[in-house]
């Protein structure tokens, strides 16, 4: 049987809602699973992890963690790794586990498929599908069958179940390797928001050269703040210089997967819908009709997203509240 | 200072993409190859280095088809790279084997005092190249890095970490660089540096040469698929508010997304 292990990932004291899709998935497939988690926050989640029925945790819970670290994350992922015994690894396929699990991987000589949309684990070779050319196209992926197939996952591509197992949950508390390390973090400066991001959010706002001019992104941020949603931009106005390139959507810029992507001012260029094609649903407000943005959108309005967009952000504040 | 960047030739951004009829990849024919976005931001960064310190050599490696990867070879050395190396192979290397391939050129070159690549492709766009090749050469590795400065052999560097927020930090010693996008402006090749591109050196090898092989690859990528047809769009007229309204009550009662 194969046994699995599901790598979590901390945001604040808590796991992240795309690991524990991953803990879901894992659950119902009826296989053993065993975790491992870092950073502080670590140490506090036997509880949680019996109703997943998870029967060994990997932890360590030392302040010295709470940044990642690759010289001192990858080699006690590797440690949890080898120690579990584990033929199938999932992690979630955020900015830090994609190079984390490449470094792991590397160690290892295994291979690591990351940004997974499709994950079948009754299935010998694991159902997986993964995009390409930022979603142009999308290919199976088969991994050969080495001692350990690591695989992450595209956040929001499964369900969040809870369960109420009570296994007994056996810790291991990993030591912190004595390196002699060559990378100091010196300091992490926060974000101006304190949203998800892009490539986790489950919805975005996002703005193209249609918005005018960086000051006109108040009203995006608005309708993002009412929808708990990211904002993102086409790369005419990242380029321009308007936002930053961190909220960069499309194919040199960051390929992202929402339940709901509402596009404003944006005509839609081929690389950006490359890039968010992949959504759920997609909303499309621009005052050129022939936008290419539309092809691709579910619902469309023609019209000022100066008048729409304030509007909009009036009527969802009513019907969420 | 021996300074390595490795590259990738990718399809244009630009590109329309086209299944061959067996789905077993994707229709090459037509294609305009370009240097992979990232890695521009990678070479200048390179070439810069090599300036603030006054002297050094920038090598440029890729693997891949020699006969179109020469071109974006051509690109990075009109840009001002010194010399360039090939890896010539037709059939695509999975990332765990394009590092151990790339470990393995620069190690058989000298020990490199900095390592540059872009942040991922935008072709396969998977981003493990570059930390893989730091795990093989045993280096520390740095990715997504939007600000860089070298002096007396320590790195200081700024990097884009989840949620926009940013991470500071230093490296001690060589190390590998992953470019993102904002790290610099690259440079466009001179006319007089395409003319002087032509006759700098360009060494190729094969995998074999360097003890591998294409049958290590771990990954297959098979059954390629097109994205699903969309449903057309359902476009909703009216006067704003009454467009807003409508669209709200889609979203909560018809999409089910809210």
């Amino acid at each position: 049987m194969n046994k699995i292990f599901v790598f979590c990932e901390m945001s604040g004291d808590r796991i992240k809602k795309s690991s524990l899709e991953l803990l879901t998935a894992a659950r119902k497939s009826g296989h053993p699973i065993v975790t491992g988690a870092l950073g502080p926050g670590s140490e506090n989640l036997k509880e949680f992890l019996q109703n997943y029925g998870v029967t060994t945790h990997y932890f360590n819970g030392s302040a010295e963690l709470k940044h990642y670290n690759p010289e001192l994350y990858s080699p006690m992922v590797v440690e949890m790794l080898k120690s579990s015994e584990a033929s199938i690894v999932l992690a979630s396929s955020s900015l830090m586990n994609r190079d984390l699990f490449a470094r792991v991987a590397a160690k290892l000589d295994l291979a690591c498929i990351n940004d997974c949309t499709e994950l079948n684990l009754q299935e010998d070779d694991l159902g997986l599908r993964r995009p390409l050319y930022s979603g142009k196209c999308s290919a199976q992926v088969r991994i050969k069958e080495d001692s350990q197939r690591i695989i992450l996952m595209r956040p929001n591509q499964l369900p969040v179940e809870n369960f109420s197992d009570s296994a007994s949950v056996e810790l291991k508390e990993l030591a912190i390797p004595s390196v002699d390390l060559k990378t100091v973090i010196k300091e992490v400066v926060k974000g101006t928001s304190e949203r998800l991001d892009l490539t986790e959010a489950n919805i975005i706002v996002s703005g193209g050269r249609g918005m005018g001019g960086p000051e006109n992104f108040k009203i995006l941020e608005d309708l993002a703040d009412t929808l708990g949603a990211t904002v993102g931009a086409s790369r005419a106005v990242v380029d321009a210089g308007w936002v930053p390139h961190n909220m960069q959507v499309g194919q040199t810029g960051k390929t992202v997967a929402p339940s709901l992507y509402i596009a404003c001012g944006v005509s839609g260029a081929i690389q950006h819908l490359a890039g968010m094609s992949s959504s759920k649903v997609i909303v499309a407000i621009n005052k050129d009709p022939e936008a290419p943005i539309f092809q691709k959108a579910t619902y469309g309005i023609v019209g000022d997203v100066f008048e729409i967009v304030p509007k909009l952000t009036e009527e969802f504040k009513k019907v969420l509240s | 200072m021996r300074i390595f960047v490795c590259i990738k030739q990718v399809p244009d951004t630009e590109t329309k993409i086209k299944l061959k009829a067996d789905q077993s990849s994707i229709e090459e024919s037509g294609i305009k190859w370009i240097v992979n976005p990232y890695d521009e931001f990678a070479i200048e960064e390179a070439l810069k280095l090599k300036e603030a310190v006054g002297q050094g050599q920038v090598t440029l490696v890729s693997v891949g088809p020699k006969a179109r990867v020469v071109d974006a070879l051509r690109t990075g050395l009109a840009m001002g790279a010194d010399d360039a190396l090939i890896v010539d192979t037709s059939t695509p290397l999975d990332n765990l084997l394009t590092a151990q391939s790339l470990a393995a050129v620069i190690k058989s070159e000298g020990p490199p005092a900095m390592i540059f690549l872009g942040r991922q492709s935008i072709d396969m766009g998977v981003s493990a190249t570059g930390p893989m090749l730091a795990e093989v050469l045993g280096l520390p590795h740095a990715s997504l890095v939007s600000k860089f400065s070298h002096e007396e052999g320590v790195s200081r560097i700024e990097r884009e970490v989840e949620g926009g927020s940013k991470e500071v930090l230093e490296i001690t010693g060589p190390a590998v660089i992953t470019a993102n996008k904002g790290l610099n402006t690259p440079r466009y090749a001179s006319l007089p540096g395409i003319m002087k591109a032509k006759k700098k050196p360009l060494k190729e090898m094969s995998l074999a040469d360097l003890g591998f092989n294409s049958e290590q690859n771990k990954v297959h990528l098979t059954n390629f698929k097109m994205p699903p047809e969309k449903p057309p769009v359902k476009m909703i007229s009216g006067e704003a508010n009454q467009q807003a309204q409508e669209l709200v009550k889609a979203l909560r009662e018809e999409a089910k997304v809210l």
